[in-house]
Order: C-alpha cells, then structure tokens, then sequence
C-alpha cells in the first residue's frame, strides 16, 4: 500500500484572528516497505502532515490517502507519538491491548498478540508496570509496541526518540532499523533531527519553514542494513551537509521569527 | 593554597518530621484539659473532663442509646452521599463531554451551587414532608455540586494528547469516555468525595437540629437543651469519628481505584 499526499495544505483557523497556513502545496508518495523521514525547520507542519495521514486532521486543500491493497482487518496507520502519550492508568500489556480492543479483536487473541509485541520490544517481566515506573526509553518501547501490535500497513512516528536522551535515542533508532528489516514495515518518520533521518531513512522529505513545502526530497545512497560505521562514508555525510545547506537559511529565518 | 569549603546550603530545605512531637501534641492537650477539669475551675457543665465523657459515652453504648442515633443518622448520610455522589458524577460527566450539555447545564450549575444548601432545607420540608426525605435530599444536593463541579473539571483536563493517541487508534465517543476521560478525572472525582463527605456531615447535623427526633444532630442539640453537657460532647465526639472514619475510608479507596498515581 502506497501513501499518497498531492498538493495537501493546511491552514488553522485561530479564533477571529486570520487563519495560520501551516503546510502549503505538498505532493509526495512513500513507496510499500519503504522507510521515509521528513525534516524540516521547528514549525514547519512535520506533525500537521502525521496527524493528516492518522485522520486526526483534514486537509483544507488537495488529497491525503492510500493507494492499493490494505489487507482486511488491518489499520491503514498507526502512529508512535512524541511524549509517548500512554495511558497511565495501564499497565504495558494494557497500553499495547489498547489500539487491539479498539479494532475489536476478542480478549483472548488481544492478550497473545499484545504479550508477543510486548516481548518482541524487549519489555518481558514489565507486562504489569504502569508507564511512570518505566525510564523514558522502556516508555517509548511500549509507544512502538502499541502501534506495531495492530500490525498497520503505515507505521507513522512524530519525533519518536527527541524527549530521550542522546544515548537512549542512539540506541532506539538502532532497534528501530532493526525492527524495520524484520518486518518491512513502511514508515513515515518525522524528525527535526538531520543525521537521524539521514542514517535512518531511504529518502529525506525536506520541507521548508511555514508554510511547509518540499524543498528537495533527497534519496540516501546507503547500503541496507546500516551500521553504525556508515555514520562516517561520505555518501551520509554529503546527504546530511545537503539537507543541512537546504535548511539552514529557513531555520534561521524561522528563528529571526520567533515562531514555535 | 587554602582550599574554601563549599558552604552546606541544604539546610534551608530540610524538613524533619517529629514523630513524638505528633502524639504528644493530642496527647498534651488531653491531659491538660483533664487537669483543667479536674482542678474545679471550670464547672464541668461548661467544660466536661475527658474522662468523664468516654465514660458517657460507653455507658450510652451499652444501653444501645449511641447506637440508634449513630444508626439513623449513617442510614441518611449514605443514602444522601450515595445519590448525590452518582448523581454529580453523571452530570459532571454529561457536561464534560457533551458540548450541548455543557452550554445548558454550566450556567444553572453556577447559579444553584451558590446557595447555601441548607437553606433550602424548609423548601425540602415543605416539600417532602418531615420525614427522612428532606434530610436524604438536603445531604444529596450538598453532595451532588462538588462531585458535579469536580468530575466536570477532571473530564475537561483530560490531556488532549492521550484523547489523540486514543482516537488514533479508532476510539470511538463511547471508548474516549470509559477508558481516556473517565480515568483522567478519578483523582479529581476522589477530591470531590472527600469534600462532599465533610459537606455531608455538616448538612446531616444541621438538619438533625432543625427537624428531627433522632440521630447525633438531634441527640446533641437535645443534650443542650437538658443541659447535660457531657451527652452533648459525646455527640461531637463521635462525629469527629465520623468524620475521620469517612476520610480514611475514601484514602484508602482512592489508593485501590488509583494504582498509578505516585503516593
């Protein structure tokens, strides 16, 4: 199933006041098995574009949807948020069930499949804690987990790893890819983070300042799987100084701004 | 070189606690009163010793008398709590949820929940009669405006990310309010029980003194009146009990129907 965005915009509409154009014009597809990150200047409508595709949000103008077969009883999307934004009334089983009850999968099937995500992210013996005991990395885990567990042809990730440390991040983007040569599974990721969706990524969406428009969708020539040795051929370093030269001016024009 | 130690700053952010200091400020206070009492100073009608009144108050035990007030009186307070309790929870809820409901029901909230609920209680009477209905009814409509206001608030500060993450997953209305916004507001809805049973406690006593033969309202406002002062501290007594019994009973409920708050 392909992932469809032709010349999608999106304007808020403040109270009284004149509306905010948040993206503007945006065509672009993210083939099946494909990993695909968008980055882009703070405000840029990297988290509109994710909450567009996840149905959270409609599109003002143009088309956001999916091309091809979407096997029956499968999400087209599921989305892996910042924060985490799990409940914290439940425990990990119950937060990785919960997308599972909501696509009415009976109790018995439910708890299998979630207890099988649940160790597949590493977080076995921790099926009854409640997310406030977890460290920010073992939270995220369970935030991939939940997505992963209703098996979505899209798997959709706004800045998954930015609220953890450096090390912890290193560590998850490296599961991540991982994860991703086991199961194919085609993502769209957004990061504000250059090197990340660089290593990480078969093609980088560059979009520029507000309103968002693909500047440049820049291919990485990188062998699959990556290693961290890659992190230093000139193919990664020449794409990242790319991207960089791209967004460097809309940042700092973002900055000069002041917008959020 | 001299080497300069860095200053302990810390201690202006202590805070010890004083287990001994705990007791023997209850315990002190008895004692003193006891000592006061028994001195003669004051007449024991005004200020009955310690002693004297759990002496009362278990001889009022065994002739079953505590009993039977402590007995209607709880009998009115449950069910008044109780309705009240499921009654603001269900309206709170409505109007946390339901913008319609909201835009009808905010506005006659604020301007009810101001009157004091007790004087509505010769309404309640002239109403429903003398009867247990009036006080039920004057305890439920105390109880119903804090859980109502409480519940409310908690629906609406539901973290707006977890009502996203939910809907991403293709929660429907009915999902959003069982298992994202109900949740978000027990803590809330648990500061509501616990304030409406303090309001309830009040409402019970006041109306027991204005319009009844029995209960511990009743049975202190009578003591009053035969001037047996003893009896009469005996009831206050007991409804600090109360009081504490309902607060220690609702902590404990919370800790059970709250597992991931951090204590």
């Amino acid at each position: 199933m392909r992932v469809i965005l032709q010349h999608v915009s999106h304007t808020y509409r403040g109270r009284g006041r004149q509306g905010v154009e948040a993206l503007a014009g945006v065509t672009f597809t993210v083939e099946p098995e494909e990993l695909v990150a968008v980055v882009g200047p703070s405000g840029c409508g990297k988290s509109t574009l994710l909450n567009m595709l996840a149905g959270l949000l409609s599109p003002t103008e143009g088309r956001v949807g999916f091309e091809g077969h979407l096997p029956s009883g499968r999400p087209p999307t599921a989305m892996v948020f910042q924060e985490f934004a799990l409940f914290p009334w439940r425990t990990v089983q119950g937060n990785v069930e919960f997308g599972l009850e909501e696509a009415g999968v009976p109790a018995a099937e439910r708890h299998a499949t979630a207890r099988r995500y649940v160790e597949l992210a590493g977080l076995g013996g921790f099926e009854r804690k409640y997310p406030h005991e977890l460290s920010g990395g073992m939270r995220q885990r369970v935030g991939i987990a939940r997505a992963l567990a209703v098996d979505p042809a899209v798997l959709l990730m706004d800045e998954p790893f930015s609220a953890l440390d450096a090390q912890t991040r290193q560590l998850m983007q490296e599961e991540l890819l991982a994860t991703w040569e086991r199961t194919r599974k085609t993502i769209l990721y957004v990061t504000h983070n250059i090197h990340e969706a660089v290593w990480m990524a078969d093609r980088v969406v560059v979009l520029s300042r507000r309103p968002g428009r693909v500047l440049e969708i820049v291919p990485i020539e990188l062998k699959r799987p990556r290693t961290e040795a890659m992190l230093g051929e000139p193919a990664f370093v020449r794409a990242v100084e790319r991207i960089w030269a791209l967004i460097k001016s809309q940042a700092q024009a973002a900055l000069r701004e002041g917008v959020a | 070189m001299k080497l300069v130690r860095v200053p302990d700053r810390a201690r202006a952010l202590e805070r010890r606690e004083h287990p001994i200091a705990r007791v023997l400020g209850v315990l002190g206070l008895l004692v003193l009163w006891e000592a006061l009492t028994r001195t003669g100073w004051v007449p024991a009608l005004f200020l009955p010793s310690p002693l004297g009144v759990l002496a009362a108050g278990v001889d009022m035990l065994r002739t079953g008398e505590l009993l039977t007030h402590l007995v209607t009186s709880l009998g009115r307070i449950l069910l008044g709590f109780g309705l009240g309790a499921l009654g603001g929870v269900s309206v709170g809820l409505a109007v946390g949820v339901f913008s319609l409901a909201e835009a009808v029901g905010n506005p006659l909230i604020a301007a009810t929940f101001p009157i004091p609920k007790i004087a509505l209680l010769p309404l309640l009477i002239l109403w429903l009669g003398i009867g247990e209905a009036s006080k039920v009814a004057v305890i439920m409509l105390g109880v119903f405006f804090p859980m109502a206001i409480n519940t409310y608030t908690g629906v609406r500060h539901a973290d707006s990310q977890l009502l996203r993450a939910a809907v991403s997953f293709g929660a429907g209305r009915w999902s959003l309010i069982r298992k994202v916004m109900l949740p978000s507001a027990l803590p809330m809805i648990f500061a509501g029980l616990k304030l409406g049973a303090g309001t309830s406690l009040l409402l019970l006593v006041a109306a027991e003194m204005i319009a009844a033969n029995s209960g511990i309202g009743y049975l202190i406002l009578n003591a009053q009146n035969l001037m047996e002062t003893t009896t009469l501290m005996v009831g206050i007594v007991l409804l600090s009990l109360l009081g504490l019994v309902s607060h220690w009973l609702l902590t404990r409920l919370e800790r059970v129907a709250i597992p991931w708050k951090r204590v």
